[in-house]
Parts: C-alpha cells; sequence; structure tokens
C-alpha cells in the first residue's frame, strides 16, 4: 500500500517535471506558426476555405493562437468566443472539421512537431467537435 | 466466383474516385478511422470485430469498400472476398464470402485433393453509443452491436465431422476507443457463437460466450502496427480447436485503400497440427 503511494507520488511529480506540450509544439512562435499555418491552409482549401469568406481571417489566426497556448499549457488566456458562440452560424459538418483537422495536421508537420505529440493535441481539440458541428 | 467479386472490387474502386465532399459519399471520416475489414467482413481488424462503422462516411454521409484477404497457412489456404458499406456512421452492412481450400491435405483427411470449405457471411451492425475518435474528453469507448448470419458448404462433410448445423448467427457486443493522447486504440468484443473454425467446419446447438480484441498503436497518418487475440469454442470431438492471435502492420496511402500484412496463427486444425502463416488483405473503397 505504502509503495503504492510512493508509487503514485512520483509518477505525479515525474508529471509536474514534464515539458508542457506547448514547450512540445515548440513554444510561442512555433504555436503562432502552426495556428497561422492551419488557418492560411483552410482560407485555400476548396472543401472548406469558404467559410471563411465573411470573416476576419486575422482575427480567427490570433485568436486560435492565443487558444491552443492556453490549452496547452503556454502563458495565454484566451480572450475569444465560445467555440459554440463563434461557429453557429457556419453550419460545418464532420468532413469540414476534419478538413481543418487534416490542414492543423499539415501544419505541424511542417513545423516538425512529431506524430505523437500532435496527437496530444488533437486530443484536446477533438472533443471540441460536439460544439463546433451542428450539422 | 472469385474472378467476378474480384472485379466488383475493381468497380467499387472506380466508383470511389469522384467521391466529393459534397455528395452523400463524403469521405468525411479521417484516415483510418474506419478501421480494415475483418476475417468475416465487418469493420474491424484482422480477426477482431470493432464498433466503429466500416469506411470513410461520416455521419452525414455513406462509404462502402471491398476487401480482399489471403491467409497461407502450413496446410490451408484460406481466402475472403467481401463489401461492406457504412450508413451515416451508425450501420454497416456487410457481406463476405469464405474459401478455406484443404489443397493436399484434401488426401490426407479423405476428402479429396483441393475439397474446399467455404460460408456466406452476412453482417449487421448498429453503433449505439459514443465516438471511438471525438469523446477523448469521456471515458467511455463506442459501444455496437452485431450480428453475423453464417451460412456454410459441405452439408454432408460437416454433418459427418459432428456438427449439429450448417448454419448459424453469432451476436456480438463491441466497445472501441482510441486514446488519442498515446496514439494507442483499444476494441473489445464479446460474441455469443456457434461456430467451428468461424462456421467453416458448421455449428454446434449451444451458445458459448467468446472474446475478441484488438491493440493498435499508431505511428503516423498512414501506417499502424497491432496486434488481436480471439477466442474460439472447442466443440468437435474428432479434433481439438484452440485460440487465434494475428499481429500486424497496416498502411493506410489514402482514402480509397488499405494493405495489410500479417502473421496469423490460428492454432490447430482439423488434427493437422498449428496453423499458423502469412496473411494479407487489400480493401479499397471510400
Ligand atoms: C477544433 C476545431 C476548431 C477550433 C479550435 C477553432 C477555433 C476558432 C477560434 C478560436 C475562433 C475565433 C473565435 C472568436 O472570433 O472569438 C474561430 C472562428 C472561426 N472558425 Fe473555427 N475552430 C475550429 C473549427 C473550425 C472549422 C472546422 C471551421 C470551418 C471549416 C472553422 C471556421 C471558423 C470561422 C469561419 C471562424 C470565424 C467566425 C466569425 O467570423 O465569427 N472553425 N475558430
Amino acid at each position: 500500500m505504502t509503495a503504492l503511494a510512493a508509487l503514485l507520488l512520483a509518477a505525479g511529480a515525474a508529471q509536474a517535471a514534464d515539458a508542457t506540450l506547448y514547450e512540445d509544439l515548440g513554444g510561442a512562435d512555433a504555436v503562432e506558426r502552426i495556428a497561422h499555418g492551419a488557418i492560411d491552409r483552410s482560407v485555400a482549401d476548396p472543401r472548406i476555405g469558404h467559410t471563411f469568406e465573411n470573416s476576419n481571417v486575422d482575427r480567427v489566426k490570433r485568436l486560435l493562437t492565443e487558444q491552443i497556448c492556453d490549452l496547452t499549457g503556454g502563458p495565454c488566456e484566451y480572450s475569444g468566443q465560445t467555440m459554440e458562440a463563434s461557429h453557429k452560424g457556419l453550419a460545418l459538418d464532420t468532413a469540414d472539421f476534419n478538413a481543418l483537422v487534416e490542414n492543423l495536421q499539415d501544419a505541424m508537420d511542417e513545423e516538425g512537431v512529431g506524430f505523437r505529440t500532435q496527437n496530444r493535441l488533437l486530443a484536446i481539440l477533438a472533443p471540441m467537435h460536439r460544439d463546433v458541428v451542428t450539422e | 466466383m472469385k474472378n467476378y467479386l474480384v472485379s466488383v472490387m475493381t468497380a467499387v474502386c472506380a466508383a470511389a474516385s469522384p467521391a466529393a465532399a459534397d455528395t452523400v459519399f463524403d469521405s468525411g471520416k479521417l484516415l483510418a478511422t474506419g478501421g480494415v475489414s475483418q476475417i468475416e467482413g465487418a469493420g474491424g481488424a484482422g480477426l477482431s470485430t470493432w464498433s466503429v462503422i466500416t469506411g470513410y462516411g461520416s455521419r452525414n454521409g455513406v462509404g462502402a469498400n471491398a476487401h480482399y484477404s489471403y491467409l497461407d497457412l502450413p496446410d490451408f489456404t484460406f481466402e475472403t472476398v467481401g463489401f461492406a458499406a457504412g450508413l451515416f456512421d451508425r450501420v454497416e452492412l456487410s457481406y463476405a464470402r469464405q474459401y478455406f481450400d484443404t489443397g493436399e491435405t484434401g488426401v490426407v483427411l479423405g476428402l479429396g485433393e483441393g475439397f474446399e470449405f467455404g460460408q456466406d457471411v452476412f453482417g449487421a451492425k448498429v453503433r449505439l453509443f459514443g465516438d471511438a475518435v471525438y469523446d477523448q474528453d469521456r471515458w467511455y469507448p463506442q459501444v455496437a452491436a452485431g450480428i453475423q448470419y453464417k451460412d456454410a458448404e459441405q452439408e454432408a462433410v460437416l454433418a459427418a465431422v459432428g456438427a449439429d448445423d450448417d448454419s448459424g448467427v453469432d451476436y456480438y457486443l463491441s466497445a472501441t476507443k482510441l486514446y488519442l493522447r498515446h496514439s494507442l486504440l483499444l476494441s473489445g468484443t464479446v460474441r455469443a457463437t456457434q461456430a467451428n473454425q468461424f462456421g467453416l467446419l458448421g455449428f454446434d446447438e449451444d451458445y458459448s460466450a467468446q472474446f475478441d480484441g484488438s491493440a493498435v498503436m499508431l505511428l503516423s497518418r498512414r501506417w499502424a502496427v497491432g496486434a488481436d487475440y480471439r477466442t474460439k469454442p472447442d466443440n468437435l470431438a474428432f479434433a481439438d480447436e484452440e485460440d487465434a492471435a494475428a499481429a500486424y502492420l497496416v498502411f493506410f496511402p489514402n482514402k480509397g485503400v488499405s494493405l495489410t500484412l500479417a502473421g496469423v496463427d490460428l492454432g490447430e486444425v482439423a488434427n493437422q497440427g498449428g496453423q499458423a502463416g502469412v496473411y494479407f488483405s487489400l480493401q479499397v473503397g471510400f
């Protein structure tokens, strides 16, 4: 029992000493390039580019950078709207969602982020499917 | 028959190309998330049935695929050809035709050279709750219930080896979850079955509960490695039947194709000793 407690404590300590996902993604500049890269690719993507037509793309890039920073343990606080509110009128479906995920994966590939690290970010974003996808 | 099926596969492949986002054939799922085709034609891995709905149709779309699998065993060859459709990420319908060729072993078994066991498997699966991919913040897996109606050939031989029937129905409950944080997929299925050697050697009058499961590590968007384990009943008196296991490498070059290479061990079959060999499977679809 004591051994188990010691093990759990040690595991907890190891966790705390681990680099944050934010650091594993490469820190501030890398996260910005990843977020911008994902949005640039999406705006240019024939599958979903049209959804950005009436939007302030620079604002989306800035807020996505901030949001990823916040969610991965970086020194930011997300200041945008909720995912539900900001995507409500866009009538997005699962294929749209996955198109954006693929663009994000491509942006992370370009940044040299490893596959397993990429999946740690995608694991945080995946449940947003519930709020972003309305169709 | 086999040639015919292969040409239908080619047709499915051709139909897959114009699949555009704005049609019901939306290919809207992420690469690899439909799994591959298991030995009875359902979406899963080689031996194990998963709760994911086969194909790349999202909840607003329809996906379909065809597959061909070949397993080269020391004393037999085992081939499967099949088709499956996934409807709105909710319902899966599948058909598979299995050929178990005894080759020269047919002589040893007193059946004649090249004697072939075979069966048709008609499957249906319904996703009950959960989402294996998106519910990363929830502990519970995607769960589905399914049935497989199996109709075997060679009635007279099946009766002679002691099988009670030449057709039967498997019922299963399957749970699958992607642990994206760990790039790991786990799946487990409980199956109520009467089948001897998947049904190729007929069916018992009594059901027993059997298990199959998979553990798969995602290596990249296009590559995965994994292993399956499947328990089987041991109903027939004339020969022992053992559990099956497999280890595999899967390549998903794009949503139209997947290739599986595996080592498969079916255990003892028909008193011919352990049957382990190399398995290859091709799936095409959208
Ligand atoms: C996990 C997935 C997603 C995340 C984390 C995300 C994040 C964000 C953020 C932070 C904003 C800014 C919110 C604000 O203005 O306060 C935003 C807005 C927007 N997003 Fe997303 N988004 C996701 C999925 C998608 C998808 C799949 C699409 C389209 C295919 C999309 C298209 C847009 C558009 C067009 C806007 C601007 C809306 C407006 O003009 O008000 N997003 N998103």
